[in-house]
Formats: C-alpha cells, sequence, structure tokens
C-alpha cells in the first residue's frame, strides 16, 4: 500500500492518469445517475411509472441506453462540414471534465487544489458555447443554427449575473480558493444565508446558462425540433447529453461550495465531518440542488427569447450590481 | 432541405437577401401532425407564413358521393378524431332533417351527454397540446387522466375509444344502463375537482401568462372576416355558439352559457376552453337529471335521399360543422359538403402571426387548437 502511495507521492504524471480516468468515470456515473433520476421522478410529477423494465425499478435501463448508443452508427449529414460536426461533441465533453478537476468532493478528495479554483472552473464552464455554436454551425440546419445562436446570446447574457454573484462571496471571503471559501463557512454560516440575493440569482442563472427549463432555449423542442443537437445521433448525441449532466452537476457543485458550506456538516457540527461524510455532504447538497432543477424542468413553461433576455439584463444584472456594491461598502466598514 | 416550391422562393431582391426561408413542418413537434408552413424568417421574426395543405388529405367528400348515405357514415368520425361523436351527430341530424325523421326523446339526451363527454375529452386534448407547445410537458399527462375516464365511459356504450359511430338515424345503436349514469356523475365530480389544481398549473403560471397574454390577438372583425367559429371566435369577445344561435337538438331544454374572451389573445382563448368545460358539465348534468324513459330508436324505414338540398349545422368542440348535402332521389349523396372549423380557424395563421417571433408564433398556432386532417379531409 505505502508503495503505491509513494509512486502516486512522487511522479505527478501517475497521480495526472488515475484522476483523470477517475473523474471521467465520475463523469459518466454522474449522467447515468442523473439520467435515470430524472426519468423517474419526471414519471413521477406526470403519473406514470418511469423505466420498470430492466431490472428492479429499471435501473439498468440507463447502462442499456449508453449501450445502444455506443452501437448506433454516427451519421454525418451530406452537407455538413465533416470535421467541425464531429469535432463539436469532443469540445462539449472536453471542458467539463476539465472543470471537474477542480471540484472540491471534500478536504482531501479533489484532483487539484488551484489558487484561482472558482474563475478556471467558470472559464470551462463558458467554453461550452464553442462547442454549441459548433455543433449548431456545422449541422447545416436552420433549426441548430438558430438553438446555437440562442446559446451564444443566453450564455453571453448569463454568464455576467453569475460572476457579479459570486464576486460578492469572494468579496468576503477574499479568496477564489475553494478550499478557503469552504474554510470560511466552517461554523454555522453559510453564504445563502448572508448573501441570500446573490444565491437566488445564481441558481436562475446557473439554470439558464445549464440551458434547463425553462430556460432551455437552444433546445427548445416545440419551436426548434432539438436545437443544436438535432442532426446528431448516436453517441455523439450522448456525448451532448452527457455533458449537459456534467455542466448541471458543475453549476451545482459551485452553488454547494460557494453558498452551502461545501463539504461541512449541516449546523457546523464538527463530529459530522471527516473525509468519507465530507463527500457524503457534499454529494446531499449537490443532488439537492439538482433535484430541485429536475422539479423545475417538469412543471415550469418555456419563456420566450425577449423574456430571456429581458430577466437577465434588466433583473438579474442590476441586483447583482447592487448586491455587490452593498456587500463592498459593508465589508469596507467591518 | 431541396427546392422549396412556395411564393416565397422568387424573392430576388438583394435587400431582402438576409431573408431566409425555414420548413416548419410535416413533420415538426409544433404542427400537430401534417401542417407544413414555409416561413419568410428575418432573424427569429417570421415576415412571411405559407401554411402547406394536403398532407393529410384522404377524399372524404368524394367518397361521400361514391356510396349510400349509410356507407360514408363511418368516414365522419375520422374527420376530426379529435372530438368526433359532434360530427356523428351531425351527419345523423342531416339525414333526419331530409327525411323528415323524428327522434325519440331518450335518445336526444344520450346524444346530447355523448357529444359534452366528447367535447370536454377534446377540450383536454387540445390545451393539452397546447401547453406542450410552451414547453411545459407535465400538465397533459393530467388531463389525459381525466379524458381517459371518459373515454372509459364512452367506451362502454360506444364501444369505441376515439372514432365513433354510436349515433343512428333515427336515434342511437345502445341505450345507457345505470352503471354508466353512475360513471358519468363520479366524472363531473372528479373534473370539478381538479380545476383547482390546473389553475395553480397552467392558468396561474407567470411564465404560461407571459407567453400567451398579448400574444396572437384576433379583433373581432378579423375572426369575422375569416369566418372563425368556436373557441378561436369566442375568445374574441363574440358569444356565437351554434347550441344558443341555431338551437338543435335537445339543447333548448338546458340551462348553459357561453363563455366569451375580452381581448381576443391566445389566453382568452385557451381560458374559454377551460370554462367550456365547466359549461359541458352542467349539461351533461341536467342531460342526467332530466333523462326520460322510453326507445331509443325510431322505426326507419328505407332512406331514399330526396331531391334538392339542405344542411345542417352543429356546434363541434373546435367551432361550427355543417353538412351540405344535394341529393338526387337516390341513396347516393350527390354531392356533400362539410364545411369544418379549423380551416378558417387557420386560415388566420398568415395575418395573425406576420412579423411575430417564431416563438408567438407556435403559441398563437397552438391556442387555435387545429386538428390537420380536419382542415385536408
Amino acid at each position: 500500500m505505502d508503495f503505491i502511495v509513494d509512486i502516486i507521492a512522487k511522479y505527478s504524471l501517475v497521480r495526472i492518469l488515475i484522476s483523470f480516468s477517475l473523474l471521467i468515470a465520475i463523469i459518466m456515473l454522474n449522467a447515468i445517475v442523473m439520467g435515470y433520476l430524472e426519468r423517474k421522478i419526471c414519471a413521477r410529477i406526470q403519473r406514470r411509472w418511469g423505466p420498470m423494465e430492466v431490472g428492479v425499478q429499471g435501473w439498468m435501463q440507463m447502462f442499456l441506453d449508453g449501450v445502444k448508443l455506443l452501437a448506433k452508427q454516427l451519421i454525418v449529414p451530406r452537407e455538413a462540414n465533416p470535421f467541425l460536426f464531429r469535432m463539436a461533441p469532443l469540445l462539449c465533453f472536453t471542458p467539463v471534465a476539465m472543470a471537474f478537476a477542480v471540484i472540491p468532493f471534500s478536504e482531501s478528495f479533489y484532483a487539484m487544489d488551484l489558487n484561482i479554483g472558482l474563475i478556471y472552473l467558470l472559464a470551462m464552464g463558458s467554453l461550452n458555447v464553442f462547442a454549441i455554436l459548433i455543433a449548431g454551425w456545422s449541422s447545416n440546419n436552420k433549426y441548430s443554427l438558430f438553438g446555437a445562436l440562442r446559446s451564444v446570446a443566453q450564455n453571453v447574457a448569463y454568464e455576467i449575473p453569475i460572476l457579479l454573484s459570486l464576486l460578492a462571496v469572494v468579496l468576503v471571503t477574499t479568496s477564489f480558493n475553494f478550499k478557503e471559501i469552504v474554510a470560511y463557512q466552517s461554523g454555522l454560516l453559510s453564504f445563502w444565508m448572508c448573501q441570500p440575493v446573490a444565491f437566488i440569482i445564481f441558481l436562475v442563472a446557473g439554470c439558464a446558462e445549464t440551458n434547463r427549463v425553462p430556460f432551455d432555449l437552444p433546445e427548445a423542442e416545440s419551436e426548434l425540433t432539438a436545437g443544436y443537437f438535432t442532426e446528431y445521433g448516436g453517441f455523439s448525441f450522448g456525448l451532448f447529453a452527457i455533458a449537459e449532466y456534467g455542466n448541471l452537476f458543475i453549476m451545482s457543485s459551485v452553488a454547494t461550495t460557494v453558498f452551502l458550506g461545501g463539504w461541512n456538516g449541516p449546523f457546523g457540527l464538527d463530529f459530522y465531518s471527516g473525509p468519507i461524510l465530507g463527500v457524503f455532504w457534499f454529494l446531499l447538497k449537490v443532488f439537492i440542488l439538482m433535484l430541485i432543477m429536475i422539479w423545475v424542468r417538469w412543471t415550469y413553461p418555456r419563456v420566450r427569447f425577449d423574456q430571456l433576455m429581458n430577466l437577465s439584463w434588466k433583473y438579474l444584472i442590476p441586483f447583482s450590481l447592487v448586491n455587490l456594491l452593498i456587500t463592498a461598502f459593508i465589508v469596507k466598514i467591518i | 432541405m431541396g427546392t422549396l416550391t412556395t411564393r416565397f422562393s422568387t424573392i430576388q431582391d438583394p435587400d431582402e437577401k438576409h431573408k431566409f426561408l425555414l420548413n416548419m413542418g410535416p413533420q415538426h413537434p409544433c404542427t400537430h401532425g401534417v401542417l407544413r408552413i414555409v416561413l419568410e424568417m428575418d432573424g427569429e421574426y417570421a415576415m412571411g407564413i405559407d401554411p402547406i395543405l394536403g398532407y393529410g388529405h384522404r377524399m372524404h367528400e368524394k367518397m361521400a358521393e361514391c356510396r349510400q348515405w349509410s356507407g360514408f357514415y363511418p368516414n365522419t368520425g375520422r374527420i376530426d378524431y379529435g372530438g368526433a361523436i359532434p360530427y356523428n351527430h351531425g351527419y345523423c341530424a342531416l339525414i333526419e332533417r331530409m327525411a323528415g325523421i323524428e327522434v325519440p326523446e331518450r335518445a336526444e339526451y344520450i346524444r346530447v351527454i355523448t357529444v359534452e363527454l366528447n367535447r370536454i375529452a377534446s377540450h383536454f386534448l387540445g390545451v393539452g397540446a397546447y401547453v406542450i407547445d410552451l414547453g411545459a410537458f407535465t400538465p397533459i399527462l393530467y388531463m389525459f387522466d381525466d379524458r381517459e375516464d371518459i373515454l372509459d365511459a364512452l367506451e362502454d356504450i360506444t364501444g369505441s375509444r376515439l372514432t365513433y359511430c354510436h349515433h343512428r338515424v333515427g336515434g342511437v345503436s345502445k341505450d345507457i344502463d345505470d352503471l354508466f349514469i353512475k360513471r358519468t356523475r363520479a366524472i363531473i365530480k372528479n373534473i370539478r375537482s381538479r380545476f383547482d389544481m390546473y389553475d395553480r398549473l397552467v392558468t396561474g403560471n407567470i411564465i404560461f401568462q407571459k407567453r400567451t397574454k398579448d400574444v396572437g390577438i384576433i379583433p373581432v372583425e378579423m375572426a369575422r372576416r375569416y369566418g372563425a367559429t368556436g373557441p378561436v371566435l369566442r375568445g374574441s369577445g363574440l358569444g356565437f355558439d351554434i347550441r344558443k344561435n341555431e338551437p338543435y337538438s335537445v339543447y333548448p331544454e338546458f340551462d348553459f352559457d357561453i363563455p366569451t374572451g375580452e381581448n381576443g389573445d391566445a389566453f382568452d382563448r385557451y381560458m374559454v376552453r377551460m370554462l367550456e368545460l365547466e359549461q359541458s358539465l352542467r349539461i351533461i348534468e341536467q342531460a342526467l337529471d332530466k333523462l326520460p324513459d322510453g326507445p331509443v330508436m325510431a322505426k326507419v324505414k328505407r332512406v331514399k335521399l330526396q331531391p334538392g338540398d339542405c344542411s345542417f349545422s352543429v356546434e363541434a368542440a373546435r367551432g361550427m360543422l355543417t353538412y351540405y348535402l344535394v341529393g338526387d332521389g337516390s341513396n347516393v349523396p350527390y354531392k356533400l359538403k362539410i364545411r369544418v372549423p379549423s380551416y378558417s380557424n387557420l386560415s388566420l395563421l398568415e395575418e395573425l402571426c406576420k412579423g411575430s417571433l417564431i416563438a408567438d408564433l407556435v403559441s398563437a398556432m397552438g391556442s387555435l387548437d387545429l386538428i390537420i386532417p380536419e382542415i385536408d379531409r
């Protein structure tokens, strides 16, 4: 055992390989678990059973769906740009995998500890736009292009409130490092209590950033058939779905780390935390947030595009700016 | 995409080069079936709208001219599969008017009960599909839950669930029993108890209101110009309903209101449909209370269609349905013209949505509650 630890400590390449294969496993597992939960929960919301055939309560359904997607032929439309068309799903998936590297599952369970973890993660998150734009453009389908254009406008508009609401917290902690942000919340205090406006703005904008209903305009089914991935089938479609759930996980974990106290146990009780329990608390909070997003998705209709833009530019950005100013003022006084 | 042969394809004006054609349908999620719309788009705005019909054409009117009038009867249930019983009713009443057949009172009551049950089922279908157009997938499954009860009840007496053949010239084919009456009363109670939930889930939803209010406004004058009927016309504020304005069957004996909207926007049309559910429930309740005893079928001799013409209008779920029949003395119709409500309601679309966002187009079109095969016939 010591021998293995020695190797991992000595050779950073081994560490990178191990952590990356673990991260990709986590992303895949997350997509499978979330896909299953989404189908089951939306079925319950709609008074259906959901998947029931494969395994007890259909728990193997998502694995078999993955196998089915893998077995499918990759069809490139005749007038599409084949290079970019095949590139887009990978471009969509890679930033997600890279962003997972800095997510702190617990005090000691993370792949990389960056001083600018928060900035790095947001930068990786915004790369998603390029993949969607490339996917929409290279498909040579008008609906795909519509979805891609909408997505770009939407992501640009909603990154600003996300950044501003996170900055309000960073002003207090004076650090972009996830560990320090969480350490700041080790007591009774979590940031959702003293920054409720920023928390709500972050949740709404995060919902829009990950293209979830009611802000799922890039893939608005009844208007654009499927939006930017209309032409994709097989596992390139699967990669988009995995990346979508990965982005959802990233957004929820940022909210958990920054606002909900990360791996800390509830109510600041020390004996509830620890390396293993920390992961448990972290995942619990992340999954509660993701389930709330699922709940919202299967309840609300979709907003219109101008309303979506109005929400960001007229409400979220001014409110988060005011919130930031007030926070700066209070921090200065104290 | 291939070449599009529409009236827009001749646009060569260099100022209009940034415009492009978008082909919606015939297999697009929001066109509910086989409507094809070619849009001339300027960014997200639809500047030109060209509905193309005919993908669900089944030659119903020609089929009527090629067989005995009784042979055409099953077709009537297939014209509008969303709400088929009023179509059966209209055709039977037309033949009865032409041949001068008196229908027993109990049969008329049963007809009204089935028609109104079917109207409720049809409105649930239309409203649920509309909410799906706006992006909410859940309400339609609750509405189908209620619709399922109605279909089960109708299946018991008519034998079918979607395309019915229950009404007959001279009455109805099967009497209703106590079980059906008990069941229908339970359905009425159940649906009434769910109105509150629909109000909270759909009507009161802020996003739903933002998507429907002030979208697709049809002024009364415009609705009249296009001959729009049904909830589309009533949503504009004109309370025109064949059941009141041109009473047929036993409708005069019931007490019910005609709900109307105020602004004529998509929300009003939706509200009219939801309010009509309650009125239909009232009619069914009164019909069950007053249901007389007696036979359900008159003695009908072989019907020959008299030389001359005859027409009959009923209020179908989507508006005014008129059958116009020309007879020549044989038992094969010389000509049968069917005036369906969705056709006039669709013809509004171009004027209604010109220059609107594509999302508003979807919202406005969904609120017209079109059944495309009915338009094509």
